[in-house]
């Protein structure tokens, strides 16, 4: 990585960067551990910050719910109880609060908020094509968990907020959720689509115009008349949220914007996901978004980089037998069969070999970041899964290090 | 349920999903390589055009149209747009192609909120492609599919089942009819789940078997767990490593070996500590789900592309006893 000037002021660690901000993103593609990474953040700011902190995880692993007490909260936000923590030796300054995101319960307060009466919220609730999008397509995570994340934040109730993102199918598809749902609700395009309806109504006499009459033509022959109608009546009664929806979802793209909001992408040094990351820092730059850290996670240990242990895995090897003989002790059953020995060692030499392949690998990718911001957080492999307080904090001990030699 | 599935590439399509990071893309093309090896021709579809694909080949990336990237295997990059152009030419003879301009827009902005469209799109083209296949108007045998992950396929697969829910009547009802036939078919078709011996996959692995299963009338093939380590000890030779851990070995080694004895022997520890506990997942894996299972060794290789590539292919070969 090439140096770059820093100024004076610029957060090193984690910790700096968390004491100045209010909502902290987690992003990265799938499977790199972004829910466990996220938790550990927000258990390490309570510890070393204090104040009220909100960890807002979307599809955390069973046993890490358990562990934060989220089980069967709904959308409910939950403190992670003192006692919890104390049990893992945890002395936390602040209250550490936890909370899933519920899509479906989410999309169903937002009608309720938005619609002009109840009757007309009802009429959205119970509509078909409502049913179907919000339970059945998963693409509309991406906006909801952004309007949450600002419905909690206007709440006032926490210092922190930290999130980990939905899984989508592009990492960045949330940073347009916002965008995408205003232009939408404001595009032409629905006015058009809705028209007939909006001038005709239920009594089916509709009022096409010339220029629009072949594209409600084209529309019935693949749609089929009823369903255009039922999408056209959803989209009527969703119209009447318009103002409310697009002053919100410009008001979610602000707070993103917004100088107390960061950015921390999350990867693990495989290809594939680290293109992911690297493209993802890029954009985040490119779009005004605050790049604040870079978690490298699951990292194989340094010292199967390490020369002398490349030396002695290969005299493990050549030497077994010789080195056996050594070894052999026959007092001890463990130890008091030369082949079984010899076995052994060339065992631990060809598997120190295999994960020194692999660690070398990750060491070219990691130096073939180009763009990073300055924080930097290296998390080793863990010998075990990370699916209680203790193991959140061990996590937290090395994101919350100073900067990665 | 154990062994291996050799009839799976007999099929005429073959999806693979699972959580996002777990290698499906890799399975997909290694699947490819090995029909290919045994002289099929096959359509490689990469659903979420991130030109993963033609990388695992060496290759640039590919667009709606299939290119060779391999002899034997053709690769395309699913594409919405056109696959709704391609649709409107050819099941509806629009006559006018600039007309199709504001309705793709319409249907682009739609499926924005209802994504079902996109979804739809994705299914019909690639059954079109095995229908064609079938019916020998194709220069292929077997359309493999890189499908949407874990979060996502469901709602591809039934994404035909559940325009027809939506609408009544008309030429989009019938046209989606013969869709989910034929991916109910499982002479024709098979949705394989890949996943990796860990919490999360393993998990995901076993929800998704169970809704599909509840949710779409689609035939499951198989489960297929990647980068599985070795087992590097025996029980007994374990007991000789832990003994040869013990400080006094230990400072016998590092005399005779240097002061990396510690870090092979730390390295080895580590090594059988992931392996177990990945066991404990693989396990849970395979007293939860009643499919065959195939296992992909962990890749200890400084390669990506098709090196690896054909050493997957090699080991799903070796599990379906090719």
């Amino acid at each position: 990585m090439t140096p770059r000037r820093r100024e004076a002021d610029t957060p090193v660690t984690l910790e700096q960067l968390l004491a100045t901000k209010e909502i902290v993103v987690f992003c990265g593609s799938g499977g790199v551990g972004k829910t466990s990474v996220a938790a550990a953040a927000a258990l390490g700011a309570t510890v070393r910050l204090g104040g009220k902190v909100l960890v807002l995880t979307i599809d955390p692993a069973r046993r890490l719910a358990t562990a934060l007490g989220l089980e069967g909260l709904g959308n409910r936000a939950h403190r992670v109880s003192p006692e919890v923590l104390k049990a893992a030796g945890i002395e936390a300054r602040g209250e550490l609060w936890a909370a899933m995101l519920d899509t479906k319960q989410s999309w169903d307060d937002l009608v309720l908020r938005h619609a002009p009466n109840e009757e007309t919220a009802y009429r959205i609730l119970e509509n078909r094509l409502y049913t179907n999008l919000t339970a059945r397509f998963v693409q509309s995570h991406d906006y909801i968990a952004m309007e949450r994340l600002f419905e909690i934040h206007a709440s006032g109730e926490y210092d922190l907020i930290v999130i980990d993102t939905p899984p989508t199918r592009n990492a960045i598809d949330f940073l347009d959720a916002p965008a995408r749902m205003a232009d939408f609700f404001g595009s032409r395009l629905l006015r058009w689509l809705t028209l007939p309806y909006r001038v005709g109504g239920k009594r089916g006499t509709r009022m096409l115009n010339v220029a629009s009459r072949p594209f409600y033509q084209m529309a019935d022959r693949i749609l089929g008349s009823q369903f255009l109608q039922d999408i056209a009546e959803f989209f009527l009664n969703f119209q009447s949220m318009y103002d409310g929806f697009v002053t919100r979802a410009r008001a979610v793209e602000r707070l993103l914007h917004d100088k107390r909001t960061t950015f921390a992408v999350v990867t693990t040094l495989e290809a594939a996901p680290l293109h992911e990351a690297e493209r993802f820092c890029a954009t985040l730059v490119a779009r005004d978004f605050h790049l604040g850290a870079l978690v490298l996670n699951r990292t194989l240990p340094d010292f199967l980089r390490d020369p002398v242990g490349a030396a002695a895995a290969g005299a493990c090897i050549d030497e077994a037998g010789a080195l056996a003989d050594a070894l052999l002790e026959p007092g001890d059953p463990a130890l008091a069969d030369r082949e079984r020995i010899a076995r052994v060692l060339r065992t631990v030499g060809e598997s120190y070999r295999n994960f020194s392949v692999v660690a070398m690998r990750e060491a070219e990718l990691r130096a073939e970041l180009a763009r990073v911001p300055d924080v930097i957080a290296q998390i080793p492999t863990f010998e075990h899964d990370i699916s209680d307080v203790d193991g959140l904090d061990a996590i937290g001990r090395y994101l919350f290090k100073g900067p990665a030699a | 349920m154990n062994g291996p599935a050799p009839e799976l590439l007999d099929r005429r399509l073959l999806f693979f999903t699972g959580k996002g990071g777990v290698g499906k893309s890799t399975m997909a093309a290694a699947t490819a390589l090995l029909a290919s090896s045994i002289g099929k021709r096959v359509l490689l579809v990469e659903v979420d055009a991130k030109g993963d694909i033609p990388a695992q080949f060496e290759q640039a990336p590919v667009g709606f149209t299939p290119k060779e990237v391999h002899p034997g295997v053709l690769a395309m990059a699913m594409d919405t747009e056109a696959s709704l152009q391609e649709y409107l030419r050819l099941n509806l003879r629009v006559p006018v192609i600039g007309r199709i301009g504001p309705l793709a827009r319409v249907l682009d902005f739609v499926a924005t909120a209802a994504p079902g469209v996109k979804e739809i799109l994705t299914i019909g083209k690639i059954a079109w492609e095995v229908r064609e296949a079938i019916e020998g108007r194709a220069d292929f045998d077997l359309v493999v599919v890189d499908a949407a992950a874990t979060g996502h396929i469901v709602a591809q697969l039934g994404a035909a089942d559940a325009i027809r829910e939506l609408v009544d009547v008309g030429p989009l009802r019938n046209q989606t009819q013969w869709v989910s036939e034929l991916l109910a078919d499982p002479a024709i078709t098979a949705v394989n789940v890949v996943t990796t011996p860990e919490e999360m996959p393993v998990a995901e692995t076993i929800e998704l078997v169970d809704n599909l299963r509840r949710k779409v009338d689609v035939p499951l093939g198989s489960v297929i767990v990647n980068r599985v380590l070795p087992e590097l000890f025996t029980r007994a030779d374990e007991e000789t490593f832990e003994a040869l851990r013990a400080p006094e070995p230990r400072a016998l080694l590092t005399a005779r070996v240097g002061r990396g004895a510690t870090e092979v022997l730390d390295a080895a520890r580590l090594a059988v500590s992931l392996r177990r506990t990945r066991a404990v997942h693989l396990e849970f894996l395979q007293q939860s789900v009643d499919l065959p299972l195939m296992y992909v060794p962990y890749l200890f290789v400084r390669a990506h592309g098709l090196r690896v590539t054909r050493m997957v292919a090699d080991a799903l070969g070796a599990e379906m006893g090719l």
